[in-house]
């Protein structure tokens, strides 16, 4: 047990029948810090949160969370964690306030406080104007908000938001993330699942999950500068043609087309990367410029998972 | 278990709340009684009067003419046609014209006399069974009058005395069964679909992320439709006795402390469903599942004394017997409580069971 860490697991696995939807996960999640599952949809990010505020019941391995075993003491956690679900899950036939009026009482926020807890969470998520509003009729970044402010509401120590930015637009995004900074001022360890690059980029840790794997663990920039890959940029009049020439050739992660440029990712054990794609063209008589370019956490992301789908690589 | 009145309120408040919001269901709970009231009360009518009959009155004398006026007197037959001959009786039941056929032969009088040969003849549309068992009871009545020789009035050996509903309307014994019937339907759903709706909503993975209990969570969803039911019970007793004379013999604080009872063992049946379902429409064919053995072995629809063995048995098992029982028992013969206490117990079994066995198998996890 370790003061430090808010989540702990050692080879937290599930199954669902025949699929292993988490397998083997092994989590240390810092306090007072933002940590991001990224992954694609199926890769077990909603199964790893609910394993983890003991929604659901592992298959194999040990949680713990605020230092509570889970699941077996899940319900003494339950007051101190806020939970945003993937999906709207307040009462839509309940007003705004009425909504947030409810989630006061079932945390026994005491009396005297409530009204108080209330109008400071209607005004930092700017819902003052929407309070009669049917949450029901809210829009994607209002009911965000609404669902934000309900999950803070008892000032838990930790948050656990799955995929909470996932029907919104750029600009609410860029709102909200400056709300996640500010409750870890405050002290709130928060953990939050996404498969933007750019939400993920902005994660004091991150972990990328596929099939159930953590294939990829640390601080965004350590991720991207230990990447074991190089990036080449090739901008030619051919971008098919070229593509067409590095998939076949050796060496070659993978080849991604950005407009008028081709974005190569080329196996670190090949020392010069931007003279060796160079001399794969020449050798095919395709006029191209080739560069290095710095590694994008996208790049990381298609490195890593990519190593999951060749069989013998990982 | 710990309960926490503040989580308790919460839920209770929410779920009163969301119910006002919800028209179509709150002009329900007012709207399926008044219907079934007047539908019922109207409708079900097993005093059978007025039965359609032909007479062929071959004797002609005054002894068969005063048979047929004693008969007609009786309120159960009306003749509405004279004929001559068998055929012409047979002939018009056939053709549903008619429910009964009087056929009165020439030697009635000789007949009479007879021991061993029947008088007159009764012919049956035997395909109603009520029907055929009022005019069964016409035919006692003809007997008699056949074997006292010395009057025609033999039918007056025996004084019938009917207690309870001395004008014998059927609505008088309808409507407190109807309490009854109104409730299983309505409470067993609004808590079947009461779980249900909020996980095929999504908000009960947020509420089972919160502190909340089993038991407020349950019992909180079980206090408000408590109100709802005995407005109800209110309703129909008021619609009753405005429209049919019903009258309430018993206490009226029993009615009420009965139907306490009931209504929360059909709404702990109902969080079992909502349990046991996984979408609203499995919680609705749940119900109904229920619903139709309730209605037709509680004793409601048929006399339980009537049915098998069997049949018995599994009726005794629905709240809606024990509940017709006490409700019958308190507004028609004006019963003390104390006097029915195995079905108040049954009653309260059942309820304990429902609600213990629905917190016992909800469990706050998604696998």
């Amino acid at each position: 047990m370790n003061l430090d860490y808010a989540i702990e697991s050692t080879g937290l696995t599930r199954r669902f029948g025949s699929l292993t939807a988490v397998d083997h996960v092994n989590l240390a999640i810092p306090r007072k810090r933002i940590f991001g599952f990224l992954g694609p949809n199926g890769s077990g990010k909603s199964t790893t949160i609910r394993l983890l505020c003991g929604l659901l019941t592992p298959s194999e391995g040990s949680v713990e969370v605020l230092n509570y075993r889970i699941p077996e003491q899940a319900e003494v956690l339950k007051q101190k964690i806020g939970y945003m679900t993937q999906r709207f899950s307040l009462y839509e036939d309940l007003t705004v306030r009425v909504n947030l009026e409810f989630i006061a009482q079932i945390y026994c926020i005491e009396k005297a406080q409530r009204r108080a807890r209330i109008e400071e969470a209607l005004a930092t998520y700017r819902l003052e104007d929407l309070v009669q509003q049917l949450a029901g009729t809210l829009s994607g970044g209002q009911r965000q908000r609404l669902s934000l402010a309900a999950a803070t509401l008892h000032r838990p120590e930790l948050l656990l938001l799955d995929e909470p930015t996932s029907a919104v637009d750029p600009q609410t995004r860029r709102d909200f993330w400056d709300r996640l900074f500010h409750l870890v001022d405050g002290g709130t360890t928060i953990l939050v699942s996404t498969h933007y690059m750019d939400e993920a980029e902005r994660c004091h840790n991150l972990a990328i999950l596929d099939h159930g794997r953590i294939v990829a663990n640390g601080e965004p920039e350590t991720l991207m500068q230990e990447m074991d890959c190089n990036v080449v940029e090739v901008e030619s009049a051919t971008p098919r043609k070229i593509a067409n020439v590095l998939q076949l050739a050796g060496n070659i992660v993978s080849v991604t087309q950005l407009g008028a440029r081709q974005r190569v990712l080329v196996g670190k054990q090949q020392g010069d990367a931007s003279g060796y794609v160079q001399q794969l063209l020449d050798a095919a008589e395709l006029q191209a410029v080739c560069h290095g370019a710095p590694p994008s956490l996208e790049d990381v992301f298609v490195t890593v998972t990519r190593n999951t789908h060749l069989p013998g690589i990982s | 278990m710990k309960l926490s009145t503040t989580r308790l309120l919460a839920i209770l408040v929410k779920e009163l709340q969301q119910l006002r919001r919800d028209r179509l269901t709150f002009g329900m709970i007012v709207g399926i009684p008044l219907l079934q009231i007047l539908l019922f009360g109207y409708a079900i009518n097993t005093d059978v009067r007025h039965l359609s009959a032909a007479v062929a009155d071959q004797a002609g004398t005054q002894l068969s003419r005063q048979l047929i006026a004693d008969m007609e007197a009786t309120q159960v037959i009306e003749v509405i046609r004279q004929v001559v001959t068998a055929a012409e009786l047979k002939a018009l039941l056939d053709r549903g014209e008619i429910n009964i056929g009087i056929l009165i032969p020439p030697d009635f009088e000789r007949r009479l006399q007879q021991q061993e040969r029947r008088a007159a003849q009764l012919m049956i549309d035997g395909g109603d069974p009520i029907i055929l068992a009022t005019a069964r009871s016409l035919t006692n009545m003809s007997f008699n009058q056949r074997s006292g020789s010395r009057s025609n009035k033999a039918a007056e050996m025996f004084e019938v005395r009917n207690y309870y509903n001395p004008e014998r309307r059927s609505s008088v014994f309808v409507v407190p069964g109807l309490i009854g019937v109104i409730l299983t339907m309505t409470m067993v759903l609004f808590t079947a679909v009461a779980i249900v709706r909020e996980r095929e909503r999504g908000n009960l993975e947020l509420l089972i992320n919160t502190p909340v209990t089993t038991a407020e969570l349950m019992i909180g969803k079980i206090i408000p439709y408590i109100v709802i039911g005995l407005i109800q019970v209110s309703l129909i007793m008021l619609l009753g006795m405005l429209l049919f004379r019903v009258p309430v013999n018993g206490q009226i604080l029993d009615v009420y402390l009965v139907s306490l009872v009931f209504i929360a063992a059909n709404l702990g049946l109902g969080l079992v469903i909502s349990t046991v379902a996984k979408n609203q429409f499995q919680a609705m064919q749940l119900t109904f599942f229920f619903f139709l053995p309730s209605i037709l072995l509680s004793g409601f629809m048929f006399p339980f004394e009537g049915m098998p063995k069997a049949a018995q048995y599994i009726a005794e098992l629905l709240p809606l017997t024990h509940f017709l029982r006490l409700i019958r028992g308190i507004m028609l013969r004006g019963v003390e409580l104390s006097q029915m206490a195995n079905d108040i117990y049954a009653l309260l079994v059942f309820m304990l069971l429902t609600i213990g066995f629905a917190i016992l198998r909800f469990k706050k996890r998604l696998d």
